[in-house]
């Protein structure tokens, strides 16, 4: 694998399938749909491949192509993937040829649907390979545009107004980002006389001391918090979110919840905190109180909602509040278990929005009230529905347990009252989750509910990988912590050298256990 | 082979159960009835098997602990969780009762579930039920018994609203899962306090060093422990939900009482009695809670009249007592009630299942009555369960309730020794009230299948689960649910079940006679308690003055309890002269309405959280998210919109228009930004 540009094939598989697609004849759909396949189960086999030569106890990047692309702006294509964004690259290639294969109910146009989701998959993979400002901000950008098509052509009911609000949201979010990117390029360049965009260029000027002053910092902080905390969502800016899931078709839904959201997180991974991080750590405060908000909130707003696509779009909101609690308790535990989450919560809200799109096939509403007894004439869609809910409220032995208990562990150990009012969000996911299920699923089955039919081989087919690698990952989290871990100590060690932050000994292993505490930081150069 | 070797197999213990629900799980339907049913028994009978041989092994070893590691589980930084199984005297003591009476109970079902459409499922669950308890019993960290103890939820979950089509059953099911998290949020924030401290949640490294703690934290660990406990274990006020649990099949709520599920509070408290021991005011709060939930439960038990959920509020009074035992410090006491009550409780569930198995799932005491004479096995082995529970020398429940009331009144708590004895007369009456109600007295039940005239007033209906609004639960219900639908062929008279319910039935009878030998209280004759001497090393069980003055407990005990059955049999000698006819209802008074509505806890909280709290959801999900904050953002879009109308003509709504406005912004905020920054 040595020299093969990797990353690159990775970025531009989907997008050779795009353009493929678009050669195709319109009356074939068959052809369009195993063009489509092939090239995110291609994108998937990089990421295979990704996965397999990845160095498992290097924190750095790795598999790193740089090259200048316009060169007086000072703007590079440089690519690289660490232990954070490799699950994120194999999560993305991994939803989106499961989210194909789900997208039975496309057949309006289906040619120009695979090409948007094809550029959609290449521009989300450039997203968590870009090592450069600009290169990052093209592709987060370009994401807009084929979600919102997506959700506005192939969405249900009130889907221009949900595709319109989405675009607004996130593009008002993306202006601040680019002033915020903009401004420290330059800030960069008064200082040293040379324009650039990249990532750790700039991060080790803007942790230097002296470089940026607090008030700057903090405004830059806040100015990529405005892109990223849109995108999460976080509390109060999560709006966008029920509206354009509900509307969106179920291949958008599951890619939405699956990978869109997490660009935000992974933002505030691998922007906000490696080049802010005296604001990150002054600020945090802030961010666990949304995130804390954002896991009750979300529940509670969950369990009042009659649609079943807007619970589960509710229950990301708490979910993604884990997430960023996790992040932004800047612990071993917390960052490790927000990337966990992330990658579960992709897993089984990928599901249940699969499973909820099986539903919506079968009878033409997700109205919870219009379902009942669906146990006794459909059990098997059913029972893998309440695997994916127990999932999903965090059941030990599954994915969920492991992020969210990894983060509130990792929250409590500095924080202690926002782990305690988190920690609550765990009763509420049984709460909500359940009683959708009660509803839906339990009693006797009347009309039409009586005669559905149960999952089809090809729709076993898109949850089953899903599900498994839940209940994998819930028994056997180690392949994923150990990759995941070392990015992670390299991250609190950048945030520990530039602030007088240091996190608590009984997070690495020391103190009360240990005689004396093993700085993990020694090591790490740089 | 030496024995370590064969302790390093205990995994083999959880395994089988597990691979048996696996593969019921996928072929369940394939194989069918009853052979689904005897891998469900062969399995949990091979897993008790093997506990035993993990016994015989463990007596071979000093010191007797032995931790067998399967692989690292979590593993973030200082955080290190290992996958692992612990075994001592006390965990192979709980796994021998939950696997021994685990395999009665699920060799009853086979006859019990005959003819259910979703037999296989249901032996599927059982095994995953029992391999959740297992785990939970031998895993060697708290992260590993939340594991089984979480598994365990997820079980009751499945089985007791294993009858989905009922909404009732459904709901039950739900409520008993809920309850349990509130329980689950205590547990959790607990092991982060003790990581917080120990760094570890290992308890080999966490309970020696419990006294480096503070007072406080040791307080705080041990209560939020209990409130996990007081969940799992069903007592106050998170008790709701096990009398609803009765919803699913009887094995159920025998597995569910007896062997698994509301056993774990009490082990939980007792594996982690450093905490309790190191705090000292925590053990208080276990002993009052345990205390009061007893008398609490033995009252409601008096006045019901569904025989299963008299069964269900007498396991909430016993388990009361064990941790009334824990708290004073008689942890090998609360073990000894907790195996003794495992053979009779599951006794008399299944002998309750029996008995509506034979009367077309009758539940309700007062259609019953004289029963003896129509199925003669299930009542003899009741009355050995009804002599065990009411403390009856010499069976079972006589020397552990004993020893707990010893215990008590040797600790100086002298409160907690009265409460206990008072719940003593009450669980000896309500079990004589039950016992004559169904097998003794008149014959209410004639004719089957016609309902007797007169409806039960609403006194002496059970209590309502919240969110079962739209179809209240009432015991005439029963007649008609899916449950029926099995019992085919329709008999004039009550019949005697086969042979495959009675073996079992009389099996735990002769534990429940002579499970008392386990730990008798005469000197060397104390075996259990030597046995789990090195669990409690450091602790201080309350130890007897004197020969003389246990005796004088006892005899004190055992003049309780049958003060208690007098009091019953002449209360209940002739059965009920009417269906409505309860002689307590007058003698009671005003405490009787408040007795039958479980001291209106439920109600109060299904009105609570019908009520204000769900209509404070309502508002936040609707006035507050829709209305406000999403309404503030389209206020703001529709701000932009016509600010734009007014500059000049564009087309509103075009997401370009939008778009220019927000370049145009951030232009400006650019330029504001790069002038500062000059």
């Amino acid at each position: 694998m040595e020299g093969f540009p990797i990353l690159t094939a990775i970025i531009l598989t989907p997008f050779v399938g795009a353009l493929v697609t678009m050669v195709l004849p319109r009356r074939r759909p068959e052809y369009v749909r195993v063009v489509g396949f092939v090239a995110t189960a291609a994108t998937l086999g990089f990421a295979g491949a990704l996965l397999y030569s990845f160095h498992t106890h290097s924190g750095g990047y790795q598999f790193v192509e740089n090259t200048s692309w316009m060169g007086t702006l000072g703007v590079r294509y440089h690519l690289g993937v660490d232990g954070i964004s490799l699950f994120m690259v194999v999560l993305t290639a991994l939803l989106f040829p499961l989210g194909l294969l789900g997208a039975g109910d496309i057949e309006e146009r289906l040619k120009a649907f695979t090409v948007w989701m094809l550029v959609l998959e290449s521009a989300l993979l450039g997203v968590f390979l870009a090592l450069d400002l600009v290169l990052f901000f093209v592709f987060f950008e370009i994401v807009l545009v084929p979600m919102y098509f997506i959700i506005g052509q192939w969405g249900h009911g009130r889907r221009v107004y949900a595709a319109t609000k989405f675009f607004l949201y996130t593009m008002t979010g993306s202006a601040f980002l680019l002033v915020g990117l903009l401004s420290v390029a330059f800030l960069h360049q008064a200082s040293t006389g040379r324009l650039t965009f990249d990532l750790p260029t700039l991060m080790q000027w803007t942790s230097a001391p002296g470089n940026l002053s607090s008030v700057t910092s903090k405004a830059l902080f806040l100015a990529f918090f405005a892109a990223f905390a849109v995108k999460v969502p976080l509390f109060p800016l999560h709006t966008w979110l029920p509206d354009a899931h509900t509307e969106a078709p179920t291949a958008g839904s599951v890619i939405l919840a699956g990978v869109l959201l997490k660009m935000g997180t992974y933002g505030f991974l691998r922007f906000s905190l490696q080049l802010f991080p005296r604001a990150a750590v002054s600020l945090a405060p802030l961010l666990l109180v949304l995130a804390t908000i954002g896991i009750v909130y979300g529940a509670i707003v969950a369990a009042m909602q009659p649609d079943l696509k807007r619970i589960i779009a509710y229950s990301s909101v708490a979910h993604l509040g884990f997430v960023v609690l996790g992040i932004f308790a800047l612990t071993t535990q917390g960052i490790e278990g927000g990337v966990f989450t992330m990658i579960s919560h992709g897993l089984t809200t990928g599901a249940l929005f699969l499973l909820v799109g099986m539903l919506s096939d079968r009878r033409h509403t997700r109205e919870v009230a219009a379902f009942g007894g669906l146990w006794k004439s459909i059990p098997v869609l059913s029972g893998l529905f309440l695997l994916a809910t127990f999932a999903s409220i965090g059941l030990p032995g599954l994915s969920g347990f492991v992020g969210e208990f990894l983060a509130l562990i990792g929250t409590f150990i500095v924080h202690r009252p926002y782990a305690i009012v988190s920690a609550v969000g765990v009763i509420l996911a049984a709460v909500y989750l359940l009683w959708a299920f009660q509803r839906v699923f339990t009693g006797v089955p009347d009309g039409e509910n009586a005669t559905l039919r149960d999952i089809s081989v090809r729709e076993l087919s898109t949850v089953v990988p899903l599900l498994a690698l839940s209940l994998f990952l819930g028994i056997y989290p180690k392949p994923v912590i150990d990759r995941v871990q070392p990015s992670v100590q390299a991250l609190i060690c950048h945030v520990e050298r530039t602030t007088n932050y240091r996190q608590p000994a009984v997070a690495v292993g020391g103190g009360a256990v240990a005689a004396k505490r093993t700085d993990p930081c020694a090591g790490v150069s740089k | 082979m030496n024995s370590r070797d064969l302790l390093d197999l205990a995994w083999i213990i959880p395994l089988l159960p597990l691979a048996g629900a696996v593969v019921l799980l996928f072929f369940g339907k394939r194989i069918g009835e009853p052979r689904a049913g005897w891998i469900g028994t062969t399995m949990i009978g091979l897993s008790f098997v093997w506990t035993v041989v993990t016994f015989a092994a463990l007596r071979d070893v000093e010191p007797r602990s032995h931790v067998r590691t399967i692989f690292s589980w979590f593993a973030a930084g200082g955080f290190q969780v290992k996958m692992g199984f612990l075994v001592d005297p006390l965990s192979v003591t709980m796994l021998l009762f939950v696997t021994g009476v685990g395999t009665l109970i699920t060799l009853y079902s086979i006859g019990y579930m005959h003819g259910d459409e979703r037999y296989s499922r249901f032996f599927a669950y059982m095994n995953l039920f029992a391999a959740s308890m297992i785990i939970l019993v031998l895993g060697s960290s708290f992260l590993v018994t939340f594991l089984g103890w979480e598994g365990v939820g997820l079980c009751s979950y499945l089985l007791i609203s294993f009858w989905f089509e009922r909404n009732s059953a459904a709901v039950a099911g739900k409520k008993a899962f809920v309850t349990n998290r509130v329980g689950d949020f205590g547990f959790m924030i607990a092991m982060f306090l003790i990581f917080a401290h120990l760094g570890s949640l290992d308890y080999g490294v966490t309970l020696t060093k419990a006294s480096t703690l503070s007072n406080g934290t040791a307080t705080a660990i041990a209560l939020l422990l209990f409130l996990g406990a007081v969940g799992k274990s069903a007592q106050l006020p998170l008790h709701i939900w096990l009398p609803d649990a009765m919803e699913g099949p009887t094995p159920v709520s025998a597995m569910l009482h007896a062997a698994t599920m509301v056993t774990a509070g009490v082990y939980l408290v007792v594996r982690a009695h450093p905490f309790f021991q190191h705090s000292g005011s925590a053990g208080e709060w276990v002993g009052w809670v345990g205390a009061i939930t007893a008398l609490f439960a033995a009252t409601v038990a008096m006045v019901n009249n569904d025989i299963k959920r008299v069964l269900a509020y007498s396991t909430i009074s016993q388990l009361g007592y064990m941790f009334l035992a824990a708290g004073v410090g008689a942890y090998s006491a609360a073990i000894f009630h907790m195996v003794t009550h495992a053979f009779f409780k599951a006794l008399l569930f299944l002998g309750a299942g029996s008995v509506m198995h034979g009367l077309h799932d009758e539940q309700d005491m007062r259609r019953m009555g004289n029963l003896r004479r129509y199925m003669p096995i299930t009542a003899l082995t009741f009355i050995f369960g009804w002599l065990a529970i009411a403390g009856i020398i010499p069976f079972a429940g006589f020397w552990s309730k004993d020893e707990i009331l010893a215990s008590a009144w040797f600790d100086h708590s002298y409160g907690l020794w009265a409460v206990g004895a008072v719940t003593a007369v009450l669980t000896a009456f309500y079990m004589t009230r039950q016992v004559w109600l169904v097998f003794f007295g008149n014959e209410r039940w004639h004719p089957l299948g016609e309902q007797i005239p007169g409806t039960p007033d609403v006194d002496t209906v059970p209590a309502q689960q919240p969110g079962s609004g739209d179809e209240p639960v009432n015991v005439l219900a029963h007649a008609d649910e899916p449950v029926s639908a099995k019992v085919a062929e329709v008999h004039d008279q009550p019949h005697e079940s086969p042979p495959i319910m009675t073996i079992p039935l009389v099996v735990l009878a002769i534990f429940s006679l002579v499970g008392g030998g386990l730990d008798l209280p005469f000197r060397k004759l104390e075996v259990l308690n030597h046995w789990l001497d090195p669990v409690f090393v450091g602790g201080h069980a309350p130890e007897p003055t004197s020969f003389t003055a246990g005796f004088a407990l006892s005899t004190v005990a055992l003049v309780l309890a049958i003060t208690g059955i007098l009091v019953g049999v002449a209360f209940y000698k002739r059965g009920l002269p009417s269906f409505d006819a309860e002689p307590l209802r007058a003698r009671l008074g005003p405490l009787y309405p408040v007795f039958a509505h479980a001291w209106y806890i439920d109600e109060g909280i299904a009105a609570a959280v019908g009520g204000p709290v769900r209509r404070a959801a309502e508002w936040l999900a609707h006035t507050f998210d829709g209305r406000i904050i999403d309404g503030a953002v389209n206020g703001l879009g529709l701000l932009f919109r016509d600010g734009g109308q007014g500059l000049r003509r564009v087309q509103s709504g075009l997401v370009r228009t939008y778009a220019v406005f927000i370049a145009l912004g951030a232009a400006g905020l650019l330029l504001f930004v790069m002038l500062r920054a000059a």
